[in-house]
């Protein structure tokens, strides 16, 4: 019991000095106390700050992106682990419902078609193609949605049916150049971030993560069985929907500000787990601060290790997710 | 509390799974629901216990209709233990213990000190005592069964609907459940397979068959070698015993 609380603290700590540590890493050569001063002179202290070249690369490129990073690590370790509970399924990650296909059909119809212009429009053409396909799949589902095997083969199916769409739209019109940036996108990748794709991020992300938090004994008790949750006084029918809608709104607002970034919402909370136990109150937090560790260095590799060429970030955690994934599945295997 | 079923239907499609079947359980009473397979004996636990609607007639906990009533409010008062219990979920069980203390917990409230210590009272009740750290999955049979009551009584209920709860148990642990449960001041409708506890320890039996109720009242009234001969198609001796209980001893296919 003491070393799944003490769990909290020390992630938190981890994840603090992941921030720091990552904003002194790049291309340009900027050390601790640069970073430092930066932040200082920012918050309004007395310091002089850095010159505006090496001031503006710390503070308009590195920080928001590691505090991104943060973000969206969190936001879909958490997707994951309340999805895992509410279907039972212990392959379900945030873009189940078909979000991250709907999203890339949004994000590759802005693109392709010109509509608007910008990252804004981009995130917001990704947002709305994410809630799109949800909306679609729950149709799909039909009445009796909520119901998990229901809602799984409807997100699949609305997955299917967006990624055509998507091929079709780019076969249709693309240049070889927007390919390629569709193809980044569709992998996932941190590079549009900014303060203000922080700020929507972490708000909204924050409301969707504290809705999860406060549903976490509702969680236990799915997470056991759909029967025994009703006897304690939970209704599935309301419930789910409500933390369907909450998850794929997450899962969109993440999409729309990162892309379709694998594997952390799936391994993340099968590492947590056996560490923290099952119980959501703890396990949820200790999934936010893992993913938001997890992606931060995920993306610190993905920007550094072929630098100055980017790797998407995606691919990075794929690469880390599928041995962890592995390493997990053997130990599991032995355990029982 | 005084648990009643009032002429209850349930159809799935064309199939009748009750039909018309009223029920009464006294508060504080021991009610067994005896019958063959696809009598309807968990159809009506379910009924009674909410997890499916009923497509005629009511279930009343006192004088109130169940569905008129708070669902959190009922689970402080109703505890129910299915057949299938989840097998597969990744928990211990001490996680699956405290799930029984969610009704009287406020939403946003912690786990506490006193739900822990409950935790480990109920296992030391249910002779588990420090398995708190045991995965469910790796549990046997009778022993998630025992496990699934003490999250039951851990709900504090005044009524307990169990569906089969001696299944799995060694004979020993039978004797033991149905004791206590005949003991404690809770009303419990549990449907039964072993006729001979049924009628040793049961206030009231509801015999069903089909769907329909067959006969219902004390062991003594229900128990006959007639009603078991047709019912279950089995010979029996039946040998009364103190207050409208019964021993039964089962003899060989009826002819």
């Amino acid at each position: 019991m003491t070393g799944a609380k003490a769990a909290l603290p020390v992630a938190g700590a981890a994840l603090l000095l992941s921030v720091c540590v990552s904003v002194t890493i790049g291309v340009a050569d900027l050390g601790a106390a640069d970073v430092l001063r930066t932040f200082a002179a920012h918050a309004g202290l007395p310091v002089r700050g850095l010159p505006p070249l090496e001031d503006s690369i710390v503070w308009d490129l590195r920080t928001p992106r590691v505090l991104l990073a943060g973000i969206v690590g969190a936001g879909l370790a958490v997707c994951g682990a309340v999805l895992q509970a509410l279907t039972r399924n212990p392959l379900a990650d945030p873009y189940l419902l078909g979000i991250s296909a709907g999203a890339s059909t949004g994000a590759v119809a802005v693109l392709v078609l010109g509509l608007g212009a910008g990252a804004v429009a981009l995130s917001a053409g990704a947002f709305a193609g994410g809630v799109a396909a949800f909306a679609a799949a729950v149709l799909l589902a039909g009445r009796r949605w909520t119901e998990p095997s229901r809602i799984l083969l409807a997100g699949v199916a609305t997955a299917q049916l967006f990624s055509a769409l998507t091929s079709l739209v780019i076969v249709g019109q693309a240049s070889p150049d927007t390919t390629r940036s569709v193809m980044f996108w569709l992998l996932g990748s941190l590079t549009a971030a900014s303060w203000p794709a922080v700020a929507l991020a972490a708000s909204a992300g924050g409301v969707a993560v504290l809705a999860c938090w406060a549903a976490a004994p509702a969680l236990d008790a799915f997470a056991f069985g759909s029967d025994v949750a009703q006897t304690l006084g939970f209704s599935p029918a309301r419930v789910r929907a409500l933390l369907f809608a909450v998850t794929a709104l997450l899962a969109a607002v993440l999409v729309a500000a990162s892309g379709a970034i694998g594997f952390v919402g799936l391994i993340v909370p099968h590492a947590v787990r056996r560490l923290t136990g099952s119980r959501h109150r703890l396990l949820l937090p200790a999934c936010a601060l893992a993913g938001a560790v997890l992606l931060i260095w995920a993306d610190t590799a993905a920007r550094t290790v072929f630098a100055p060429q980017e790797l998407p970030v995606g691919v990075v955690t794929a690469l880390l997710g599928v041995p962890a994934f592995a390493m997990l599945l053997h130990r599991s295997g032995r355990a029982s | 509390m005084r648990v009643r079923a009032q002429d209850v239907d349930r159809r799935i499609g064309a199939t009748t799974l009750l039909a018309s079947v009223t029920l009464d359980a006294p508060p504080g009473s021991t009610v067994g629901l005896l019958g063959p397979n696809g009598s309807g004996k968990s159809t009506l636990l379910r009924v009674l216990a909410g997890l499916d609607r009923p497509d005629g007639g009511r279930v009343l906990l006192d004088e109130t209709d169940r569905t008129a009533l708070p669902r959190r409010a009922v689970a402080r008062r109703v505890a129910v233990v299915t057949q299938h219990e989840p097998t597969e979920a990744d928990m211990t069980v001490a996680d699956v213990l405290l799930l029984g203390r969610i009704p009287h917990r406020p939403l946003l409230a912690p786990v506490g000190a006193d739900d822990v210590h409950r935790v480990s009272a109920a296992l030391d009740g249910a002779g588990l005592a420090g398995w708190e750290r045991r995965r469910w999955a790796s549990l046997s049979g009778g022993e998630r069964q025992r496990v699934a009551i003490a999250r039951a009584l851990l709900q504090e209920p005044d009524v307990l609907l169990l569906d089969e709860p001696t299944n799995h148990l060694d004979i020993r642990h039978r004797f033991a459940l149905l004791a206590d449960l005949a003991r404690a001041p809770v009303t419990v409708v549990a449907a039964l397979h072993d006729l001979d506890l049924a009628g040793q320890y049961c206030d009231r039996i509801v015999l069903l068959a089909a769907g329909r109720v067959v006969a219902a009242g004390t062991p003594a009234r229900v128990l006959t070698e007639e009603s078991i001969a047709e019912v279950f198609g089995v010979g029996a001796d039946v040998m009364p015993g103190p207050g409208g209980r019964v021993r039964i001893l089962l003899r060989s296919l009826a002819v």
